[in-house]
């Protein structure tokens, strides 16, 4: 299969999405003439148009807020906020998004998606473009939640992402534009929703997604030397949380641990960890394990943020801790 | 330009409709029978129902939580709003939304910020949209003087005028925020001299003059459908009652008094006497004929099922 970027696969779903349905435009801060801040919007003005690639002011508000309404005018709108931590600008928007069919009893449909790059960078970002505030909106109910980690998921399911109808949150992360993987050639859609299983074990359970998921990989070959074997899922949407493959995995191995980019308390591990105990406590082994964010802002300052994102070395010292006691 | 009597009728029929149906709300509330509290809008229905009025009957419509006068104006029957208010199945929303909440997507009615200002940013997406579908219709938002105060304005406004986009900002102003007046709330003496910041015409019509109004919004929906971009329109008005019925008055009486003797059903009324298009007798039965239509709309809003409990899970998700 051939091998492209993160970004290029984003670039991919965008492209195809908007030649398929004309009702889909883009609009936010740089996504036109710029073709966004990390090049994902790149060479569909040409394609597009000013009409369906708008630049916006700075106002975010504005932004989320019109893609709701254009929404539910019979458009498909992606939204784009340059900076997870720029959402905080349009909390009411997206509240609004994700409330407007219940609050209307079902008269409504609202097929919006608000892009945004999450997620910390050292040196490049600090404490107001660092964030992976997943579990914020995972305490939202009416919103989907995606987290990609490889090319191929970050296409099928942004694809996804614009043909439901219903608000999606869709984190891009900084990292991983860069990075390349298998994307088939063809059309193809990933569900919103399913957890993908990544590498079998049969001693621990890993639950993580986006940058976390392949740092948890990554460890995952490290302690397989010593005889450790790993189960790492990729969860891949957070809401709707996929709960019942990390259940059924830890069923099989006793053993959970959760890796993730956010903040500790009330975070996505805490809602798996909470769903694990509630439907498979009987099978634990070892009282279940968190990595996460300590409750601390993520600082610039790489020695810094290093010391309290997880890292491989620490997810890797959390499995062998985990296994061997 | 004027206005043809035949819509001068009109527009006084709809503003009776509205003032008859609030104030049957109104002397339903002692009972009890009406669940939630209410922000009514007499004295205001110039204002709405002009407005109302001036648009097409699938524009894109956001109103306030003083707003059965766009649900009314867009030709929602009575009985469903009787329905939202009695919260039954009646209701347009299956019984979530409440009377704030009368929606009608068919017709363009789009809801309420219960946030209040997220209503700017909305309308700007609506007429945004059907600039994109070229459906050939506006959006307007009705807000009230208070919430003109709202940061959101600022960015709505400035993307629809930066686009030229089909939008009406409709301000109702009623002159106070719940009990603090516009003069305690804000910089300048006009909401509408905010326009000139965005370049963009703002208008102020007295809100109490219902062809007033109709003309101004018909000039701002032509506007829109030309290409020509968003207008800012004041009405200045007045409510008959408090804030919400169950708070104490805080403005002066005399104050309140001035304005009821410029009561906009009293003027539609007189203006089509002097023009000899209704008769005092057309007027009692016409009185009559909406009042036994609200009365039937009560009974069937009231009388309907209410929903099944476990109904609050349904409807998160498309």
């Amino acid at each position: 299969m051939r091998e492209i970027t993160y970004r290029e696969a984003l670039t991919e779903a965008l492209r195809e999405e908007l030649r398929r349905d004309p009702t889909v435009f883009l609009m936010g801060e740089e996504v036109g003439r710029m073709g966004n801040v990390f090049g994902v919007t790149k060479g569909l003005l040409e394609e597009f148009g000013e009409e369906r690639l708008r630049d916006t002011p700075i106002s975010e508000t504005a932004i989320a807020g019109g893609a709701v309404g254009a929404a539910l005018a019979g458009s498909r709108p992606v939204a784009e906020i340059m900076f997870a931590d720029f959402l905080n600008v349009c909390m009411d928007e997206i509240a609004k998004a994700a409330k407007w069919r219940y609050a209307y009893g079902g008269a409504f449909k609202v097929p919006v998606v608000f892009r945004s790059c999450a997620g910390h960078v050292p040196y490049g970002g600090g404490t107001d473009q660092s964030e992976m505030p997943e579990a914020r909106f995972l305490n939202m109910p009416g919103l989907k939640v995606v987290v990609p980690a490889t090319p191929e998921d970050a296409k099928g399911l942004l694809k996804s992402a614009i043909r439901d109808d219903n608000p999606v949150i869709f984190l891009e992360h900084k990292q991983l534009y860069v990075t390349k993987g298998p994307v088939p050639e063809g059309e193809y859609l990933t569900p919103i929703g399913r957890a993908a299983l990544r590498r079998p074990g049969k001693h621990l359970t890993v639950a993580a997604s986006g940058l976390m998921a392949l740092r948890s990989l990554a460890a995952a070959a490290e302690v397989a030397g010593d005889g450790i074997e790993a189960e790492v899922i990729d969860l891949r949407t957070i809401k709707p949380l996929d709960s019942d493959t990390v259940i059924e995995s830890v069923k099989r191995t006793s053993r959970l641990l959760t890796v993730e980019e956010g903040y500790r308390s009330a975070g996505v591990g805490a809602e798996v960890a909470a769903r694990v105990a509630e439907e498979a406590l009987e099978y634990l082994e070892a009282p279940i394990r968190r990595l996460a964010v300590p409750d601390v802002p993520i600082a610039d300052n790489g020695v810094l943020s290093d010391f309290v994102v997880p890292t491989v070395p620490r997810i890797a010292r959390a499995m062998r801790d985990l296994v061997k006691g | 330009m004027a206005v043809a009597t035949t819509t001068l009728r009109h527009l006084y029929e709809m503003m009776l409709r509205e003032r008859i149906f609030e104030e049957r709300i109104l002397a339903l509330i002692p009972t009890g029978r009406l669940p939630a509290h209410y922000h009514l809008a007499i004295g205001e229905e110039a204002t709405f129902q002009g407005a109302m009025a001036a648009l097409g009957p699938t524009d894109w419509v956001m109103t306030t939580y003083r707003g059965f006068g766009a649900a009314i104006g867009k030709g929602i029957p009575l009985e469903r709003i009787a329905g939202d208010c009695f919260l039954t199945l009646a209701g347009t929303t299956k019984g979530k939304g409440g009377h704030v909440r009368v929606v009608d997507p068919a017709r363009g009615l789009l809801g309420f910020s219960g946030v209040l200002g997220g209503e700017f940013a909305v309308i700007m997406g609506a007429a945004l949209s059907s600039t994109l579908r070229r459906d050939g219709r506006v959006a307007m938002a009705i807000f009230g003087d208070g919430t003109a105060n709202r940061g959101t304005f600022q960015e709505a406004v400035n993307m629809a005028a930066l686009w030229r986009l089909p939008a009406i900002y409709l301000c109702h102003n009623n002159q106070y925020a719940i009990a603090t007046s516009m003069a305690r709330s804000t910089s300048v003496p006009n909401i509408a001299d905010r326009a000139a910041a965005y370049g963009i015409p703002g208008i102020i019509v007295d809100g109490n003059d219902v062809e007033a109004v109709y003309e101004a919004v018909a000039e701002a929906r032509r506007r829109g459908l030309a290409g020509e971009g968003p207008t800012l329109i004041e009405a200045k008005t007045y409510r008959f009652r408090g804030h919400f019925e169950g708070l104490p008055e805080w403005r002066p009486l005399e104050e309140v008094e001035a304005w009821k003797r410029r009561d906009p059903v009293a003027l539609s009324r007189q203006r089509l006497f002097e023009a000899g298009a209704l008769t005092e007798a057309e007027d009692q039965r016409l009185r009559a004929a909406i009042a036994d239509e609200v009365d039937r709309a009560i009974v069937a809003g009231e009388s309907a099922p209410k929903p099944a409990p476990e109904s609050a899970l349904d409807d998160v998700y498309a």
